[in-house]
């Protein structure tokens, strides 16, 4: 898209934004359409967020605090998520002894979804960073296996020819061709692992937890303080997004030769 | 010419499931000798090389290169495939030193890169990706990519189908003129008759599904080839005599 046009987009997006806002406002504290206790204006949800920043009340922990709490969790899981399902991925998807004898696991286990483990982690594991960690990872493995077992089994077949003719074996082959082709589908995983553990570690805090921002949600339901909630939501939600915006990054250094 | 075997073949035979491709192809190639193979489109020219190399095992037949049952990590080989295949992820001048990588053959690597970009008239292009490349630069970054190994044996299938016919001219002589001074043994495909004379030391024509060998002519028409002296007419038109197109 020309630069021009681009602007133009950035400009509209900008002002509906401003207007999602002016409404929220107008419907909250303006005409208060909407009580406050069911949805806090969101001049309120910036005072709240002020507030939360230092003081502990009424939910135990200050906002920081949460926030550190949940990204150490989801930032454990996540990782083992990924260091132990990219590589499992791909060795399932070159070697067909390993498919053939990992797969049905793998097939049965990813058909059951993240938070239907929630319950057995907690009787497991209690309510600590043990058992939310191994929810996070459970969310953030499964994908990571598929979009690199996929990516693998997208190596087109004329690329191991070329490296099979130059003498390459099936390990130096599978470096120098299959790992690159890929390269964008384990990015996909990783991103698509990112969203999903990032809310399988919310649901695990809202379920069983003593902090972290799901808990906080928790908290402003049992405490009646709409504020808290919708902090937690938008804090979650630019948590989530800064997140991405990394992994993007980082895949336009790693992922060459898409020419854009 | 210096009468050594390179590859030999004896009675290879393929099928795929119930189609019998390559029926008991037997003949040799000799060190330094440029072999063209024609045939009708779809008789089975991909098929042999791909099970000359092992990339499909043959379903009986023996095949040996310099006397030895042909291993691609022992000896020295390259393919150049009819179907695309630089790597998009991988800059022009990376997809050159492929080959040589995978060999872990890194002494004088560099130059050897450079001279292989220079023979395709690629060097301005080393840094370019394939998706900014034309489909005839591409072919090219291919042929280079082979070249850079400095194979034995180079494999060629239909590698100038995409080049414009100027350029062809020019790439063709440029490869012949690289494989007689490295004494490289290569077996070209095509299904260009034109092609095959100009190119060739000997003319393997080859006969409809299920293949076999229809003849072996002899091409000693002295380099560089004039497309349209009498005697290179003549020898065109007795092969393509020769073919059975459908
Ligand atoms: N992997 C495969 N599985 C099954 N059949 C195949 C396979 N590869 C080739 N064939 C069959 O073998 C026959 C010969 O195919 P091949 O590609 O070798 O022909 P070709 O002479 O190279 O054709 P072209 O001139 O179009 O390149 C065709 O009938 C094709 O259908
Ligand atoms: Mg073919």
């Amino acid at each position: 898209m020309k630069k021009k046009s681009k602007l133009k987009f950035q400009i509209i997006s900008i002002i509906s934004l401003i207007a999602f806002f002016a409404i929220w406002q107008l419907l909250t504290d303006v005409y208060r359409v909407i009580p406050s206790t069911m949805l806090p204006s969101p001049v309120k949800v910036l005072q709240t967020i002020g507030m939360k920043w230092s003081v502990k009340k009424p939910d135990g922990s200050t906002l920081p605090q949460h926030i550190l709490a949940s990204l150490q969790v989801s930032g454990l899981g996540f990782c083992l998520g990924a260091v132990i399902g990219v590589p499992l991925g791909v060795i399932m998807a070159w070697w067909e002894k390993a498919d053939l004898s990992l797969k049905p696991v793998f097939d049965f286990v990813r058909t059951i979804p993240p938070i239907a483990w929630i319950p057995i982690m907690i009787v497991l594991l209690g309510i600590g960073v043990v058992a939310k960690a191994s929810i996070v990872f459970l969310s953030a493995f499964i994908p990571c296996v598929i979009n690199s077992y996929t990516g693998i089994k997208a190596t087109k077949t004329v690329h191991i020819w070329v490296a099979q003719t130059f003498g390459g074996s099936k390990t130096r082959t599978l470096f120098k061709v299959a790992i690159p082709t890929a390269l964008p589908y384990i990015f996909t995983g990783l991103k698509v692992s990112l969203n999903s553990s990032w809310g399988a570690l919310v649901a695990a805090e809202m379920l069983g937890s003593a902090s972290g921002l799901g808990y906080m949600i928790q908290m402003g339901r049992l405490l009646s303080r709409a504020d808290l909630i919708v902090v937690g939501m938008i804090v979650i939600g630019i948590i989530g997004t800064i997140l991405s915006a990394f992994l993007d990054s980082l895949e336009k250094i790693v992922v060459k030769g898409e020419v854009r | 010419m210096n009468k050594k075997v390179k590859v030999q073949v004896t009675d290879l035979t393929k099928r795929f499931g119930d189609l019998l491709v390559l029926d008991k192809v037997s003949f040799e190639v000799y060190e330094g000798e440029f072999l063209c193979i024609v045939g009708p489109t779809g008789c089975g020219k991909t098929t042999f090389l791909n099970s000359l190399t092992h990339l499909y095992e043959p379903t009986s037949g023996k095949i040996l290169f310099n006397g030895e049952e042909v291993n691609l990590e022992k000896h020295n080989i390259a393919y150049i495939f009819q179907e695309y295949s630089a790597m998009e992820w991988l800059t022009v001048r990376q997809n050159v030193r492929f080959g040589l990588e995978i060999k872990k053959d890194y002494k004088n690597i560099d130059r050897k890169v450079d001279e292989a970009l220079e023979l395709v008239g690629l060097t301005k292009f080393a840094g370019y990706y394939p998706k900014q490349l034309s489909a005839s630069m591409l072919q090219r970054v291919v042929i280079a990519r082979a070249f850079a190994t400095h194979p034995e044996l180079l494999l060629m299938d239909e590698p100038y189908g995409q080049l414009d016919i100027n350029l062809r001219f020019k790439l063709e002589d440029e490869v012949v003129r690289l494989c007689k001074q490295t004494n490289t043994t290569v077996i070209f495909i095509t299904h260009n008759i034109e092609e095959a004379v100009y190119l060739g030391d000997r003319i393997l024509v080859l006969t409809n599904k299920p293949t076999s060998i229809k003849e072996i002519i002899m091409d000693e028409l002295p380099h560089p080839r004039d497309i349209a002296a009498p005697e290179f007419v003549e020898m065109r038109n007795r092969i393509t005599d020769l073919i059975k197109w459908w």
